[in-house]
Parts: C-alpha cells; sequence; structure tokens
C-alpha cells in the first residue's frame, strides 16, 4: 500500500496507471482540471480497491496554486510514497511556427509548470529520504524533429531536468523515473492516423507501474523505442536534416 | 482517426469518428452535419454498428465503474465498459455476469443496444434482464435515467433499440454470485437433428447453459449431427483449480488469402471437430472462458476471412415442429457454403423488456458465411424464405443483407419504436431496413 499523488490525472495514462494501483490497495490524491473528471476517476479508483483518493481540482499552468496543491496532498496521505507527473499537451507544429503564443504554451504546460511542481516535490521528498517521482516525458524529447520539434523540445528539456534532478535526490535515497512512451493510443492524439507502432494506454500503464516497483531511471515504453531512438540519435545531423520526418 | 468497421468487415463505408471519453460531454451534435450512431467495440457483425455518410461517437475510453456493492452484486459502470474488464473484476470476487454473449469484448453499451443472449437464454433471458437502469443522453441535452419504473418506454426502446435512441452513457447491471470461476460441462454427440430436441429437452430442467455445435456440411441421415454442451457453475469441488493464464489471445496478423477458406479446409474442420469427442458422452470442469469465449483465443479471428469479409446468418424459428430448422441446414448443406462453427440453441420464452429484441421461444441457429457474391446471396434469400414461412426472424446485430419488407415483418413493432427514436441518430442498417438506402441486390 503507497501513497500516490497524480498530477495531470484525467490523461489516459494516469488513469490507465492508477488503475494498476488502486488495485493494489493504495491512497490516491488526483490533481486535474475538471471536478466532476476527476470525481469519475476517483469513484473508479475506489470500486478497484484504492482504499482512499481525494481530488484537487485545478489548473495546472496556474503556478501559484502549485504551493497549496502539494502541501495538501501531503496533508491528506500523511506523506506521499509515489508521484506521477503526467499532464502535457500536444501543440499543433504549424501553428506553433506562425505564432510564438502558441508555442510560449507548450513550454508553460509541458515543461515551466513540471519544474515548478518538481521544485516543491524535490525539497519535500529530499527531506523525507524516500520515495519516487515519475514524470512522463516522451521519445519526441531524444530528437527534435521538424515535424514536432516543439512539442519534442519541451519534454527533451523535462528529460534534461529530470536527469539532474535525479543525480541529486539520489543522495536521499529518492528515485527519479524519466517515462518515454512512443506513440500512444489517447485523446491527445486522436486525430492520427494509427499503425503497428501504436500502444494503448493500459499497456504504458504496466510499464510505469514495473518501472515504480523496480526504481528504474530511464524507460522507454513499449521498450522497443530504446532500439529505435538509438537509431534515431545514430544519424548524423547532416542526413538528418534532409529527412522529411 | 481510427478506422472503424464491423466485426464482419462488411458492408465497408466512408464514416466519421468522435470519441466520447466522459458522461458530462456534451453530444454537440448542432457542430455536426451528419448524424451519428454509438460505437463501442465493433462486434456486431452487418451494418448495425455503422453509419455511411455519417458519424460514429466512439465511447470505448468512457469506461470507468462507478459503483459496486459486494453484499448485492449490483455494478454501476459507464457504457464503454467492456464485458471482459467487468469480468476481470468481479470473477475473483466472486461474481459473474447474469448473460453473456460468445465474445467478451463487447462494451455494456453494445450488449444493451444489441439486447445480446447466451448460453443459459432459456432460463436468464437476455443481457436487458439483468439491466436495472442506465442513462440516456439526447442529442437535445435532456439526460434521463430510464428504468423499468421511470421513463419505462424509453427503457423498452433502448434495450435492443441498436444504438438508435440515444447515447446510453452508464448503466447498472446485476452480476450473480459463483463459487469459482469454473463449469462443470457434460457434452453428448449426436448423430442428427431429432437428438439434439431431445438432448435439448432432457437438458434444459438441469442445466443453466445449453448450446449445440453442427457440423454444417452433414447430410443426409447425418444432417445436423454435432456436439451438445450443458453447463452449470462449478461447485466448491473445483474451487482448488488452477486458472488458466490470462492473455489477449493469439493475434491473427494477416488477412488470410481467400483460397485459404474452401470446401476442403471447412470440411476438414467440421470433421475434425466432430470426431473430437470419441466417446459418446463426457463430463469435464472447464474455466469460463474456453467455455464461453473459445473464439476469443483467436485475437481478430475475423481477418481469417480475408480482405472480403464474412455475413453471418442468425435466425430463431417455431420449433413446434422441426421442419423449418430442418430446411434451413438442408439448405446450407447443400449449398456447402457455411463455415467453421455453425450453432444451435433452444432458446426460452423468458420475455425481454427489450421491444426490438431478437430471441424468441423457438430454436436459433447462427453461422459465418465468406463472402462468395451472388451465390451466396441467393442462398441467404432462400433461408430467408423459410424464416419467414415459419414465422421466424433474423438477428439485426448480426446482419447484413435482410430486406427492408422482411425487416418490417419480422419486427412489426418497428413503426411504434421509431418514435423513440433520436433525431440525430441513424445507421446503415437503420437506413436499409427503412428502405431509404439500396441494400443487397434482391
Amino acid at each position: 500500500m503507497s501513497n500516490v499523488l497524480i498530477i495531470g490525472a484525467t490523461s489516459a495514462i494516469a488513469q490507465a496507471t492508477a488503475r494498476l494501483l488502486a488495485e493494489r490497495g493504495d491512497r490516491f490524491v488526483l490533481a486535474g482540471r475538471g471536478v466532476e473528471r476527476l470525481q469519475a476517476i476517483a469513484d473508479d479508483l475506489k470500486v478497484r480497491g484504492a482504499r482512499d483518493v481525494a481530488v484537487q481540482d485545478l489548473d495546472l499552468n496556474d503556478f501559484e496554486r502549485h504551493a497549496g496543491l502539494i502541501e495538501s496532498a501531503w496533508q491528506a496521505l500523511s506523506g506521499i510514497d509515489t508521484v506521477l507527473i503526467a499532464h502535457g499537451v500536444l501543440p499543433d507544429q504549424t501553428e506553433c511556427q506562425k505564432d510564438f503564443g502558441s508555442a510560449a504554451n507548450a513550454i508553460q504546460t509541458n515543461f515551466t509548470s513540471a519544474v515548478s511542481l518538481l521544485t516543491l516535490l524535490a525539497n519535500r521528498f529530499e527531506e523525507q529520504k524516500h520515495g519516487t517521482i515519475a514524470v512522463v516525458s516522451s521519445v519526441a524529447g531524444d530528437r527534435g524533429r521538424q515535424s514536432n520539434y516543439v512539442y519534442g523540445s519541451t519534454k527533451a528539456a523535462k528529460s534534461a531536468f529530470l536527469s539532474g534532478l535525479r543525480g541529486r535526490l539520489h543522495k536521499a535515497g529518492v528515485a527519479v523515473i524519466t517515462i518515454k512512451p512512443g506513440f500512444v493510443d489517447t485523446p491527445m492524439t486522436a486525430q492520427f492516423k494509427k499503425g503497428l507502432l501504436w500502444a494503448q494506454p493500459e499497456a504504458i500503464a504496466r510499464g510505469i507501474v514495473k518501472a515504480i516497483d523496480k526504481k528504474k531511471n530511464v524507460v522507454y515504453l513499449p521498450g522497443f523505442w530504446r532500439c529505435i531512438m538509438m537509431i534515431v540519435k545514430a544519424v548524423p545531423e547532416s542526413i538528418f536534416k534532409k529527412l522529411s520526418v | 482517426m481510427s478506422v472503424c468497421e464491423s466485426w464482419g468487415r462488411y458492408p465497408v463505408v466512408q464514416q466519421q469518428t468522435h470519441p466520447v471519453n466522459w458522461r458530462d460531454e456534451q453530444l454537440n451534435i448542432a457542430g455536426f452535419d451528419s448524424s451519428v450512431l454509438p460505437y463501442g467495440l465493433g462486434r456486431s457483425y452487418g451494418d448495425v454498428c455503422l453509419n455511411d455518410g455519417g458519424r460514429l461517437l466512439c465511447t470505448r475510453r468512457m469506461n470507468r465503474f462507478m459503483s459496486f456493492d459486494s453484499e448485492t452484486g449490483l455494478l454501476c459502470c459507464e457504457s464503454g465498459v467492456s464485458l471482459a474488464e467487468i469480468l476481470e473484476f468481479c470473477v475473483p470476487r466472486g461474481w459473474f455476469l447474469a448473460v453473456t454473449p460468445g465474445t467478451k469484448h463487447v462494451t455494456v453499451g453494445g450488449a444493451i443496444a444489441n439486447d445480446v443472449h447466451g448460453k443459459n437464454h432459456h432460463v436468464a433471458g437476455t443481457f436487458g434482464s439483468h439491466v436495472t437502469r442506465f442513462e440516456l443522453l439526447r442529442s437535445d441535452g435532456e439526460r434521463m435515467v430510464c428504468s423499468p419504473e421511470s421513463k419505462p418506454l424509453f427503457f423498452s426502446a433502448t434495450i435492443g433499440g441498436m444504438g438508435l435512441t440515444g447515447l446510453i452513457t452508464w448503466a447498472e447491471i446485476q452480476l450473480i454470485p459463483i463459487k469459482n470461476p469454473f463449469f462443470s460441462v457434460h457434452t453428448t454427440k449426436f448423430g442428427h437433428l431429432d437428438e439434439f430436441f431431445e438432448l435439448s429437452e432432457r437438458f434444459e430442467q438441469s442445466h443453466s447453459y445449453t448450446v449445440s455445435w453442427v457440423d454444417c456440411l452433414a447430410r443426409g441421415k447425418h444432417l445436423g449431427r454435432g456436439l451438445f454442451m450443458a453447463g452449470n457453475h462449478a461447485g466448491e469441488e473445483a474451487a482448488g483449480r488452477k486458472v488458466p493464464n490470462r492473455s489477449g489471445g493469439i493475434p491473427v496478423p494477416v488477412d488470410f488469402p481467400e483460397f485459404a477458406l474452401n470446401g476442403l479446409t471447412v470440411r476438414a474442420f467440421n470433421t475434425l471437430y466432430y470426431n473430437r469427442q470419441f466417446r459418446r458422452e463426457s463430463d469435464t470442469t472447464v474455466h469460463y472462458n474456453p467455455f464461453f469465449y473459445p473464439l476469443d483465443a483467436l485475437q481478430g479471428w475475423n481477418r481469417i476471412y480475408g480482405k472480403r469479409g464474412f455475413l453471418q446468418y442468425q435466425c430463431v424459428v417455431p420449433h413446434d415442429d422441426a421442419a423449418p430448422i430442418r430446411g434451413i441446414l438442408e439448405r446450407i448443406a447443400r449449398s456447402g457454403q457455411g463455415s467453421f462453427l455453425a450453432v444451435l440453441k433452444v432458446m426460452g420464452k423468458v420475455k425481454s423488456p427489450g421491444q426490438m429484441s431478437f430471441p424468441k421461444p423457438g430454436v436459433t441457429l447462427a453461422l459465418d458465411f465468406p463472402i462468395r457474391g451472388e451465390s451466396t446471396f441467393q442462398l441467404f434469400r432462400e433461408l430467408d424464405d423459410v424464416v419467414r414461412g415459419a414465422g421466424g426472424r433474423l438477428y439485426s446485430a448480426k446482419d447484413a443483407c435482410m430486406s427492408a419488407a422482411d425487416y418490417q415483418a419480422y419486427y412489426p413493432q418497428w413503426e411504434n419504436f421509431s418514435r423513440f427514436i433520436d433525431p440525430a441518430f441513424s445507421s446503415s442498417f437503420w437506413r436499409r431496413v427503412m428502405g431509404t438506402v439500396e441494400g443487397v441486390p434482391s
């Protein structure tokens, strides 16, 4: 039984992960937008075996509320064992090229808000001297591609931040896990045609729970993405710039 | 955008999709320029889950449990929850679905909309008989909680209502208690149709679950030979058995070429299946998965029929005398077109709460046909003649062919039902059986 805080709880990957944890009788605080939706997830988790579920309705881009969120979650659960940060947006690349506003939004949601939350959480966990912080990044952060580089760079920044944080918190016995899913069939990617490389959020969730249990560092989900990204990263820039990827 | 097809992969239509992920969503029908139809897991065979030129409301991600009473077995969940997900949840807690069809990969919404039935129809009735209430979201934004007491007319129109009366957002169903996940099954080999009827009569009192597989190619004195399976939930004695590993089934990775399924392979399969049991009678204890869902072990088995897809024919005919069902089996055997699993079952007298539900007292036959063009449609027309003549009917969830005239004769209550259809909802099936679009050439 663990105490779990899930930030971005309405995301498909977060929901699927929470279900697996609920079956073990975990206790939850769910943070995200839309109280009715959070409550729908809370009810689902309770039916599946969660011992206790509280919800926090907030816009994660409202940074001023982050400290309050962490404080009340810490109180509600009397200490947190596991945090999953799963919120994010997939901006339209062409929109971002035309308008910095769109890019700035994506940076704020995907990166800046995570930094704000992680700063608060890291200090708490460092003091507590145990726990796991799992954050959903993306394979898209491994290399910027012309079709998706704004999203990719927000995820690259996140992965870099987590890598540094991992080193810092390692000394305190706190695990920091970077989760890099490949293509996942979720509402965020509803407009894409799905092919062989696509995975269901339930499969990603199983990988996340395993990574949390084993306190892994960086996981690619499904695992074959590690090989794909190794190849993608190995292509020399002089060739990569000519590929329409 | 995901590609939505029906299980038979026929007909092929053009439609858009719109996901519905949360039960508090409004349908925003005004923003759509065409009709809508709920779509769950696409396990109905013909065009009842398709909407050519329109839009599908995909409900699969609206799949949360809402409440469960472990004392009474009353489960409330969103309509995109699949029966597989319910079983995974309730079997370890000592509960089971009161009615289940031959696949667990259907959503609760789909099970209600088609008012599915199973091997225990003779004692338990249809899936809808165990639905205590549900919420129906209409395109004008109205939400009504329907039950036998509140909005009873919408309740009975929506059960078996083919998704046309609005979107079911959640439903409450009654589960039944079990001691373990196993079934005691008694299998009897029978040589011809008369024996099947004798066995049905003998076992339907003592066994909650009965079904038969028939060799659809056997003719003459072997006509209607097969295996009769009668099962009950296993008692305490099976409790210690090992539960087989959970798996999603072995996937069929490619569409089989058309020649893979020919007279020879089908005949070989049927003969082997009939002779898999050497003795006349046998008793086994099996897990619920192979008992109810043998085909789920082969993920995407519909691809065996190749790109052209296949048709399923399921009818029910009164069996005061065996002549109609014999006539149907004779025609199928003569055509040599039938395929692997022909299923025969005597249905019970339990009346369904749904006004458009398929089951009624009589004997039901279901089997698959690879689409071989005109000869297949010709055979279906011959079978239709027998069904019509005998006062039987066809199952909408399986159909892609029946004529508007036949449908309206099988379901004379259609006119009353149509008053409950949501004006923004429609389906390829409904337009076909209303005669507003061409079906297959007749």
